[in-house]
């Protein structure tokens, strides 16, 4: 069977999957896999890209999506009136001391003599870290003070949300490119570890910069790129389409509105996969492969190494923030307190893994298989853990057996990627190597 | 003189101390980090939840005992459990190297293939602990609490300021010492502990002097289990257990291997030493302190705290890239491949 063959049968096998979800519970069900499904295809592409063209070992994949997530929330919050009044000054003032600071350091790090370069770097920044720390400790006291119970945030832009996609990728891209600078150069696993800090850092702050992020209180209610359900249900047409199809209004609505948001993420996956294979078969493509498959000898024929990881570090990121952006739009909500690696560093890595590392069309199979196998198992869990106790007199052991259901899920997925890992280790559709 | 001796208890109160036991855990952690890099060669990401593994069997244990009544007195009974957590921790280690690392180990595959089979085991090790224990926080801490309490303190001294030690401090200190003395002694004075770090040293060599590859690879299983449950015990005593606290113990572990050179178990020690007494020194709040030592009227109006508790992970990673870009090797000159 011709590697084309295979791609396309799993592929059918997906479609058959998530249709058999349609028809043995909902079609409203049906979608709203599907969504996460294309989100979580965009967001093992972008990993796809770091890993698989580069080798470069993320476990920060947590902390990029979540920063796509907040940029989706400031461009398209409306907003708050009388937030930058109250602490727009001093905000602003903090973050000229950031810049000061920053160019303090750089001005230290050329000039300074080489002995003293890392001790006086070190303590300008720190100084400068003090005096950001005086003007922002008052905005964010003002700002947090104005309407605590619905804002105590600054607010968005009040742009449209799409907007905010872009914005998100932005986002991941910068922070990528700092850590990029820092880490990259140093060997894979101190990469890896540079990644899960950076991530805990990011969500750190997201939790408790309550004047930027409302932190914990979560912002809700975040506009939406597609027509809102309730809306639909009112509308003429949707009544005539739930006629036709012999069901009522409320699921015609709510399937016309995740099929448009499907068709937005789906759109967002193709640009991003066109993209991704074009660069793939470009030069710059086969140069990032043979770095990655042979460093030392890339170096010696001239190429940057460390430039081109930082790259492709960059790139990889800005596709997971915008993944992240999307993510927030379909929930809605922007919860920082709901981010965890397990599921939003690991299990993107195991659809990597898991498709086909390399591969695009890999890492887009994996992300839809993974996300259905994940979404499934818990019920699937609950349904096992059932059937083996309905025999058992209720005790303890019984509770007990019954509240673990939910871990069966992450013990399948340990065992996947451990099964894949060993007896499939170029996953379900395999890189392709072109002569 | 008594200002400065009420700020001097204040400190040790709240930042020695507690920083000192912190940094005892986070040592015990990275060394066995740093143990299954030198000798396996791979970063092991399942680390954090082998630690949750072998305290969530610790607890079970104690719990047992507590029920029939057996204690330790003002010891915690939990001491008198771990030995049946490290036998629990090191069948698992075993049974996960027969089945996962084996393989990849005979086949020489590259260290991040060995990563990533590290993050499958994380999986599956955190569905097992959440599974015997749930995702709950659990305290399993009994006996006397305090060694010296605040009241007898100042009885004792007179100063306004109390000092007090919880007995769980004082047992993870002992405990730590005791164990990496141990450990330190079989690395350099036993046959199996030369031929483990021969074995780290030069596998080739190692191999080629007829030291046998399986043996030294489950010695150092059963030192990874032995001191990761007494991590995560010691943890657990001074503070709680929680399985996501322990997966998130994984980021100061590893900053503290690194940063203490990798591979070395004296970098380990120190590493998660200073890891540990910069994350309280951070995100200890200063005005108490300040206040006994300036004049009145300069007095601090704010916390003078550098940086919020909820930015503590932040120290590991800011440690950890200074290291990297003064130091790469780490403190004691780790191996970088």
């Amino acid at each position: 069977m011709s590697q084309t063959m295979r791609g396309v049968l799993l592929y059918a096998v997906m479609a058959l999957l998530i249709v058999a979800v349609g028809l043995a519970q909902s079609w409203t069900l049906a979608l709203a896999i599907l969504n996460l499904c294309l989100i979580s295809a965009v967001m093992a592409l972008g990993v796809n890209i770091q890993w698989g063209y580069a080798g470069l070992f993320n476990v920060g994949i947590m902390g990029f999506a979540a920063l796509g997530g907040i940029g989706a929330v400031l461009v398209s919050m409306p907003p708050v009136p009388g937030a930058l009044g109250a602490g727009g000054v001093n905000l602003g003032l903090a973050a000229l001391a950031i810049v000061g600071t920053l160019g303090a350091a750089l001005y230290v790090r050329e000039r300074a003599p080489v002995s003293l370069r890392t001790p006086l770097g070190l303590a300008t920044v720190v100084a400068g870290y003090f005096v950001m720390r005086i003007f922002l400790d008052p905005a964010s006291e003002a700002i947090e003070a104005v309407d605590p119970a619905s804002a105590g945030y600054l607010g968005g832009l009040g742009l449209p949300i799409l907007i905010g996609w872009a914005v998100g990728g932005l986002f991941a891209a910068g922070a990528a490119y700092l850590v990029g600078k820092l880490t990259l150069g140093l060997r894979s696993d101190y990469l890896a570890i540079a990644t899960l800090g950076i991530s805990e850092i990011i969500l750190a702050v997201l939790k408790n910069e309550n004047w930027l992020t409302r932190g914990v209180k979560n912002v809700t209610g975040l506009p939406r790129p597609v027509p809102d359900e309730r809306v639909l249900q009112e509308a003429h047409w949707i009544a005539d389409l739930a006629a036709r199809f012999g069901t009522d209004t409320i699921t015609a609505a709510a399937v016309v509105a995740r099929l448009a948001y499907a068709c937005l993420f789906a759109a967002v996956l193709l640009i991003v996969l066109w993209l991704a294979e074009r660069a793939l078969r470009a030069p710059w493509g086969r140069m990032m492969r043979a770095i990655r498959d042979n460093r030392d000898a890339a170096e010696a024929m001239g190429k940057d190494v460390t430039g081109r990881h930082l790259q492709v570090f960059v790139l990889g990121s800005a596709v997971v923030g915008i993944a992240g952006a999307m993510l927030v739009t379909l929930d809605g909500q922007f919860t920082p307190g709901s981010y965890n690696p397990l599921r939003y560093t690991f299990l993107i890595w195991v659809m990597v893994i898991v498709g086909g590392s390399g591969n695009n069309w890999g890492a887009i199979l994996g992300g839809f298989l993974i996300w259905y196998l994940w979404v499934m198992a818990e019920p699937a869990g609950s349904l096992i853990m059932n059937r083996l106790t309905s025999g058992m007199e209720s005790g303890p052991l019984r509770d007990q057996m019954l509240a673990a259901a939910p871990h069966l899920r992450l013990f399948l997925m340990g065992l996947i990627l451990l099964l894949v890992l060993r007896f499939a280790p170029s996953g379900l559709i395999p890189e392709r190597t072109r002569r | 003189m008594d200002n400065l001796l009420n700020a001097l208890v204040l400190l040790s109160n709240f930042v020695l101390i507690p920083a000192i036991a912190y940094g005892a855990q986070l040592a015990l952690g990275a060394l066995g980090v740093t143990l299954i890099y030198a000798v396996l060669r791979f970063s092991n990401f399942a680390h954090g939840d082998t630690m949750a593994f072998g305290t969530a069997i610790v607890i079970l244990c104690t719990w047992w005992l507590q029920g029939h009544g057996i204690g330790l007195g003002p010891l915690p009974t939990a001491l008198l459990a771990l030995p049946v957590g490290i036998l629990a921790a090191i069948l698992l280690l075993l049974v996960t190297d027969r089945w996962v690392y084996r393989f990849y180990r005979a086949r020489r595959s590259p260290p991040v293939v060995l990563v990533m089979a590290s993050v499958g085991v994380m999986f599956i090790y955190n569905a097992i602990t959440r599974f015997i224990i749930g995702t709950g926080d659990q305290r399993f801490e009994d006996g006397a609490r305090f060694t010296l309490k605040v009241g007898d303190f100042k009885a004792l001294t007179g100063l306004e300021q109390g000092l007090a030690i919880r007995t769980s401090q004082i047992i993870t200190i002992v405990v730590m010492v005791v164990v990496v003395s141990a450990v330190f002694w079989f690395l350099q004075r036993t046959r199996t502990g030369k031929a483990m770090r021969a074995y780290s040293d030069n596998e080739d060599l190692a191999l080629l002097s007829g030291i046998n590859p399986d043996r030294v690879v489950m010695i150092t299983w059963i030192l990874v289990a032995i001191l990761a449950t007494i991590a995560g015990t010691l943890y657990g005593l001074d503070k709680s257990f929680r399985p996501f606290t322990y997966f998130q113990l994984l980021l100061p572990i590893f900053a503290a291997a690194i940063v203490g050179g990798i591979g070395q178990p004296f970098g380990a020690i120190a590493g998660g030493f200073v890891i540990a007494i910069s994350e309280v020194v951070v995100t200890y709040a200063y005005k108490g302190f300040l206040t006994y030592l300036v004049p009145e009227s300069w007095a601090p109006a704010g916390l003078v705290q550098m940086l919020g508790t909820d930015y503590k992970f932040a120290v590991s990673f800011i440690i950890l890239v200074i290291v990297l870009l003064v130091r790469p090797t780490g403190i004691f000159r780790g191996r970088v491949i």
